[in-house]
Parts: C-alpha cells; sequence; structure tokens
C-alpha cells in the first residue's frame, strides 16, 4: 500500500481523471463513475463512494479536478447536509438509496426544521409525527424552506413524544416530499424575491424505515445537520461559478447551477456589496465629501478586519492548534458589515437610492441592497443567539435559565399559531 | 502574509506575560505614575538585563537581537497589557525608529547599541503646540551648525530621554537632529496630563547644540507608519486586558441574588466587546505583519489599525467603566488607568477620524 501524502494522492488523483474525465460525457453519467471511484467525496467512507481520504488532504484533490475543469460531484443547496447526516446517522438502506443520486445531483433535498412557531428555537417544534397502522402519519407547518417546490426529499424535525421533556420528545425523517399530504407555497419576501417555502404537511406519510436514528434521538440528528449548514455556510451560496465551454458535461453543470442558484441571487446584497462602496463613491463624486470619506473608511476597516479575523481563524485550523474566539464571531461582524454597508450606499447614492429596477443606479442593485440586509441578522442564528453562543460557550458566562426544558414539552407554553 | 503567530513566539509572548504580571504589576504602575520620571532607570534596566526587549528590533551589528515587528509588536501589546510604566515606546519605536531610517552606518552604530543595552533612554520630539503630527507643521529650527532653535511639545518621556531625536527646519529641509537630554539652552517641562501613566513634556530649545542625523524627508513618514501600528499593537494589549477584567468582575458580581454575568444584557455586551477587540487585533497584527514583509499598501493598512483600535479600545474602556458600575468611577479601582491610557493612545500620532482620512488618501484614487 503507498503511503498516504500529498504527493501520492495527487498522483493518484491525476492518474484517475487523465484516463476517466471526459466532458461530452452526461453530467449524471460523469458523476455515476466519479461516485464509483471514490474521487467525488474522497473523505467519505470507501464503501460509500470515498476513500476514506483525511478532510485535510481533499483540498489537493480539488486542486486537481480544478487543474483540468473536471466537474465534481453536486454540492449545492441541502443535499451535502443530507449526506452527511446520513453518513452520520443512516442506516445502510439509506445510504444505499439516498447518497449516490445525492452525489449525481438527481435528488434535491430541502431541511424541514423551522416553523411559524419556533425560529431560534428550533427543538420548540410542534410538527407532529404519530404512527397510525404501520406507519407514520406527519401534520404541522414548516417555513423557511429553500427549494421545497422542487424537492424530491425532505429532512424533517418532528415530535413524536409529547410527554417526554422538550429535546427528547423529537425524532428525524426523511419524507418523501413528491405526495399528496405536502403542499409547498412560496414565502414571498421583503425585498420581493420568493427564496424560501412554506410547507403545509396534513396527513403526510413516511414509511417506518425512513426514520433517521431511534424514536426520541431526533435532536441529536438535527445538531448534526445544523453543525455541518454552520460551517459550510458559505459555501453553500458562493457555490456556482459554471465554465463555459461546449461539452455536454458542461452545458448540463450550467442548467444545473442556473437551476440551483436561483433561489440566492439576492444574496450578495443581503451581505451590503461593501465591493461596490468605492466604485459608487468615485462615480457619483461623493468620494470628496469628508463626512462620507469617514463612513466609508469605517466600513473599510470593518470589513478588512473581519476578513482577517477569518483568515486567523482559518490559519490556526490548518495548524491543527486550537481555535480561539475568532471562530466564532464572523457571523455576528457581518451583520454589522451589511447594515453599515446599506448606511453606506444610502449615503452615496442619496435619492437615487429610493429607485428601484431600471430607475435605479446599477439597474436597482443598490435599493436591492437596502431591503435585503435585515435577512443577515436574522437568517442563520440571529444577532441575538450569535451573542448567546458567543457568551456562553466562549466567555462561558452563565446560561439563562428558560423554564422550558424540565418538563413534559406538552405543559411548555408555546406560540399559538394557525 | 502570515496570520499565525510561530510557537516560538508564543512562548515569547506567555514569558513575558508572566515576567511582567510579575514584576510590573498595577501596584508597580500607580507608584511610578505618582513620580514625575514616570519610570525608574533600575527597573527600566532590569527589563533590559533579564529580557533585553529594548534590543529587540534592534539589529545585530549594533548589538541589538535583530528581530522584525512581529516580535516588537508582541512585547508593545504585553506592555500595553500590564500598562507597563516604562520609556520603551519612546525609546524602541520612536528614537531607534528614527536612527535607523535616517541615520548613518557610522551614526547607528554610535547610537544603537546603548539604546539596544537598556543605558540610553531616548525620544522623538516631533510634535509641536499645535499637536500636528504632520512634518510639514514644524516651526523649530536647525542653523547650518546644528544650533535649535524653537518648541517641542506632546513628547513622550521628553522630561528624562537622555538622548532626543529632533524633527527640525534645517538648511536643506527637514531632518533629525540628536540632542543630549541635558543640553546648554533646553528647557524641559513635565506637562499635566490626563493620563498619568503616559508622561509627556514640552521642550524649549534656546541655540542647542545638536548633531545632525540625517534627512527626514521619506524617514519621518516611514516611521509614523510604524508607530500607528506599534501603538495599535499595545493598544489591543490594553484593550484584551480590560475586556477579561470587567467578564471576571462580571462573573463574580451579584445583584438580585446572582451573578450580573448571568443577565443578558451583560452576556450581549460581552459578545461585542469581544467582537471590537478580536476585529482590532487582527488588524494591529496584519499591520505588523505588512511591515515585516514590506506589503507596498503598509501605510492604508497601519492607519486602518490606528483607527480600528483607537475605536476598539476607547470603546472597550466605556463598556468596563459601565460594567463596574460605581466601583469602576473610583481612583481605587484599576479601570480608570486603561480608560485614560486608550484615550491618550487614541490621540497621539493621529486620532481615529485623522486616520480613517489617511486610508481614504491611499484608497480614494
Amino acid at each position: 500500500m503507498t503511503e498516504l501524502n500529498e504527493d501520492t494522492v495527487r498522483a493518484e488523483c491525476r492518474a484517475w481523471l487523465t484516463a476517466n474525465w471526459d466532458p461530452n460525457l452526461g453530467l449524471v453519467e460523469w458523476r455515476h463513475k466519479l461516485a464509483e471511484s471514490g474521487w467525488g467525496n474522497p473523505h467519505w467512507p470507501s464503501r460509500w463512494y470515498g476513500r476514506d481520504l483525511p478532510v485535510g488532504l481533499v483540498p489537493i484533490v480539488k486542486e486537481e479536478f480544478a487543474r483540468i475543469g473536471a466537474i465534481g460531484p453536486a454540492e449545492a443547496g441541502i443535499r451535502v447536509l443530507a449526506a452527511a447526516t446520513i453518513l452520520a446517522h443512516g442506516t445502510d438502506m439509506h445510504k444505499e438509496k439516498f447518497l449516490m443520486r445525492i452525489m449525481t445531483g438527481e435528488d434535491t433535498w430541502c431541511q424541514l426544521f423551522s416553523e411559524p412557531g419556533s425560529g431560534s428555537d428550533v427543538a420548540g417544534a410542534v410538527t407532529r409525527a404519530e404512527m397510525k397502522g404501520n406507519q407514520w402519519i406527519v401534520n404541522g407547518q414548516k417555513v423557511w424552506t429553500t427549494s421545497a417546490h422542487k424537492a424530491h426529499w425532505g429532512l424533517l424535525l418532528a415530535r413524536t413524544d409529547w410527554d417526554a421533556k422538550k429535546h427528547a420528545g423529537l425524532s428525524y425523517f426523511i419524507i418523501d416530499m413528491k405526495q399528496p399530504g405536502v403542499t409547498v407555497y412560496p414565502l414571498r419576501q421583503m425585498n420581493g424575491h420568493a427564496s424560501f417555502n412554506q410547507v403545509f404537511l396534513s396527513d403526510a406519510t413516511v414509511q417506518p424505515e425512513f426514520l433517521v436514528s431511534a424514536v426520541g434521538d431526533g435532536w441529536a440528528v438535527t445538531t448534526t445537520t445544523l453543525m455541518h449548514e454552520r460551517r459550510g455556510a458559505d459555501g453553500l451560496r458562493t457555490w456556482g461559478k459554471g465554465s463555459t465551454r461546449p461539452e455536454r458535461a458542461y452545458e448540463e453543470e450550467r442548467a444545473e447551477i442556473a437551476t440551483t442558484m436561483e433561489p440566492y441571487k439576492w444574496y450578495p446584497q443581503r451581505a451590503g456589496r461593501v465591493d461596490l462602496v468605492l466604485p459608487r463613491a468615485k462615480e457619483t463624486g461623493k468620494i470628496a465629501d469628508p463626512v462620507v470619506r469617514q463612513e466609508i473608511a469605517k466600513l473599510l476597516t470593518m470589513s478588512k478586519a473581519a476578513e482577517w479575523t477569518a483568515r486567523r481563524a482559518r490559519a490556526a485550523q490548518a495548524e491543527g492548534r486550537p481555535q480561539g474566539p475568532e471562530g466564532s464571531l464572523g457571523k455576528l461582524v457581518s451583520s454589522h458589515i451589511a447594515r453599515a454597508a446599506a448606511r453606506v450606499h444610502t449615503q452615496i447614492s442619496g435619492a437615487d437610492a429610493l429607485l428601484t429596477g431600471d430607475d435605479g443606479p446599477m439597474n436597482g442593485v443598490i435599493a436591492e441592497i437596502l431591503v435585503s440586509v435585515p435577512a443577515t441578522s436574522i437568517a442563520g442564528g440571529t444577532d441575538e443567539i450569535q451573542r448567546n453562543i458567543i457568551s456562553e460557550r466562549v466567555l462561558k458566562m452563565p446560561r439563562e435559565r428558560t423554564g422550558d426544558t424540565e418538563k413534559p414539552f406538552k405543559d411548555v407554553p408555546r406560540n399559538l399559531v394557525g | 502574509m502570515k496570520f499565525s503567530f510561530s510557537s516560538e513566539q508564543d512562548e515569547f509572548r506567555s514569558n513575558l506575560r508572566r515576567y511582567l504580571a510579575d514584576r510590573a504589576p498595577i501596584k508597580e504602575t500607580r507608584r511610578l505614575m505618582e513620580t514625575d520620571a514616570g519610570w525608574e532607570r533600575e527597573g527600566w534596566q532590569a527589563l533590559n538585563a533579564d529580557l533585553g526587549l529594548a534590543a529587540v528590533r534592534i539589529p545585530e551589528e549594533y548589538g541589538g537581537h535583530g528581530f522584525g515587528f512581529g516580535e516588537h509588536c508582541i512585547v508593545l501589546e504585553e506592555m500595553g497589557r500590564a500598562l507597563v510604566c516604562a520609556p520603551y515606546f519612546a525609546t524602541t519605536v520612536l528614537a531607534a525608529g528614527a536612527i535607523l531610517h535616517a541615520g548613518s552606518d557610522e551614526r547607528k552604530a554610535a547610537l544603537l547599541p546603548g539604546i539596544a543595552s537598556g543605558k540610553t533612554v531616548a525620544t522623538l520630539a516631533a510634535a509641536e503646540d499645535g499637536g500636528s503630527w504632520e512634518a510639514a507643521a514644524t516651526t523649530l529650527t536647525a542653523s547650518a551648525t546644528g544650533r535649535l532653535n524653537g518648541h517641542k511639545s506632546f513628547v513622550l518621556d521628553g522630561h528624562t530621554a537622555d538622548l532626543i531625536v529632533v524633527l527640525a527646519r534645517g538648511p536643506s529641509g527637514l531632518a533629525f537632529y540628536t540632542v543630549d537630554g541635558n543640553a546648554a539652552g533646553l528647557t524641559r517641562r513635565l506637562l499635566k496630563t490626563m493620563d498619568p501613566t503616559r508622561k509627556l513634556a514640552r521642550l524649549e530649545f534656546s541655540d542647542v547644540e545638536s548633531t545632525f542625523l540625517g534627512s527626514a524627508e521619506g524617514a519621518y513618514e516611514k516611521l509614523a507608519i510604524e508607530a500607528a501600528v506599534c501603538l495599535s499593537n499595545e493598544m489591543v494589549g490594553g484593550a484584551e486586558r480590560l475586556r477579561e477584567d470587567s467578564l471576571a468582575y462580571a462573573m463574580m458580581r451579584m445583584q438580585f441574588g446572582k451573578p450580573i454575568a448571568s443577565f443578558q444584557s451583560m452576556k450581549h455586551k460581552a459578545a461585542d466587546m469581544l467582537l471590537d477587540v478580536e476585529l482590532a487585533k487582527s488588524a494591529a497584527y496584519y499591520a505588523a505583519a505588512a511591515l515585516d514583509e514590506g506589503d507596498a499598501d503598509i501605510a492604508a493598512t497601519a492607519s486602518l489599525a490606528k483607527a480600528c483600535a483607537s475605536d476598539a479600545y476607547s470603546q472597550t474602556a466605556t463598556h468596563a467603566i459601565q460594567i463596574h458600575g460605581g466601583i469602576g468611577f473610583t481612583w481605587d479601582n484599576d479601570t480608570h488607568l486603561w480608560y485614560k491610557r486608550g484615550k491618550s493612545s487614541d490621540v497621539l500620532f493621529g486620532d481615529a477620524f485623522y486616520h480613517r482620512e489617511n486610508m481614504m488618501k491611499h484608497w480614494a484614487e
């Protein structure tokens, strides 16, 4: 057996790609080959389409793919979270049935966690799953579900025991989204886009073998999914620059990217578009205004310092050192940056900031920034939750007593929804 | 660019932190800040004999250790954290920096070994009564024979330094001159300052004899950049100490039957403080690395780091007093010592507004 290091991995991967990469294959056909070879997700177990490669060596493989423009496995959207969760907690049947079609991109997934009554408090879910006859019957409402209208499968968190304590009464299922009991409606946001959905579950069914882990173990499984979501939060959304080359595989990938990225097209605006601040200030002449200059400098200071803080965290990680507090701050600072950027953009554009679409500067992009940034401090954990996490986990300050975790969940006060 | 410290640097930092906690506790700061000098030669020489701190960035050929700003800034950060009363910034950043940038090999060989060994305490006299940090504002004159006439103000440790590097308008432009601290015609007056841990002096020059060091053209700008970066690192050390002390206080202070650290208003403030300090640290560390690597954008980066550290230190100090409540407003509580150091550091070498405008001068073109 050859020794596993950067050079041997690179050589082996390169040899396989040289022998097998063919842009004239269909996308699914190519990815099927890729999955069988283990090079698509080399850090996965060798029994399940991987090569047991240490995570630290994965970038080498990615470099080799990028070097010749070979297409990788389908990675955008919730499907990566589904794969990670199934690998950690799923049965062999789950792995058999789902992993290959996740990698090929044939199946789209969605995440059914948030509910109208439980946003920051995901474990307060009240969607109910009951065993009736020989199957689970699910009733309830989920919200903020990206791609639910296209998804084949959903990762579902539901309450199976109302007498148990809050976290102990939850179970985790894989639910077939293409069934009569599942109805999906788009949710229109304040910026006019509809990137998310509401999902109504009315006597939807789940077969017993699609329970993930044990009944009552749903919170532990959810934690796995959320952990991967947080870790990959940027990756999910920055992915998606297709090649312009003409061959069949590239053409199919471009179509896939267009569909997958469609809900995310306003995401750059919600982050504040710091990149546009200097060009816009020069274009409008506001760059000469000393008040505007101060505000721009404040924004750029924060944005640069945030970038360097993230680099410090990554450097520590790469060197295998324990991560300092710098690793937990990115989400919170991105909210500050987004808000400050929206303010500066308004200052720079003046009355023009009121105009949208082709009446507005940059074909409406500036106005879209102003109505999109409020999402940054809410989505994926509100600023308030981030501050709780920082103060409790990093600074070790005392947890607040919440009063909802020690009694049967049925006795916990909750929102009236419906 | 480097984004982490090596294990040697980490070890250097922890040794230094332990040494300063032991030899320069806050009790010592309080004793020294009540003296006119603000520091004592015995302690200064021990600091240099034990750890060679003044020698850190001085090249080996001049009796130094030849380290870069990475190491020098670790020392400054730890001194800012411990609030050490010593003429370290004036001697090693300002005076040594001016000599390194402007001096001939011969002058460097004459002046730097004394600084490196801790024998010579030195400073830079640049600003005047207007308090401008721009070289162009200089009115003090030097004659062709090096006679200095005029005044300087806001001179760090200017009343006690053995050697003063003076920015003056000479026959062929702005230049640095060195003056003996006890030179005839030099009158030194300790200014009454808000920050008792950092002494400032006003100097009057009446036909004072000096030695030409070198042209200040370009050299002063380089020095101002280095001063901003070094001060930023000193500042983040102080800010982090305040943040940690406030957190420790919130964890033990009981009100309404529980530690105030359990209140969400305190937890959220503590999270915000951590964010402010970590961002400022990242900027200060980045700027130090950029200096070592000769980064082309260093002037803007240095100003960014200084503006970021200024805001973070002031904000942290304000929160720190608030978290301490009434006791935080008393003289006996130590918080105000860092609060005042934060303010003086903000103003020295240009405040946050000045540095933000400086950033824009580089980035707006």
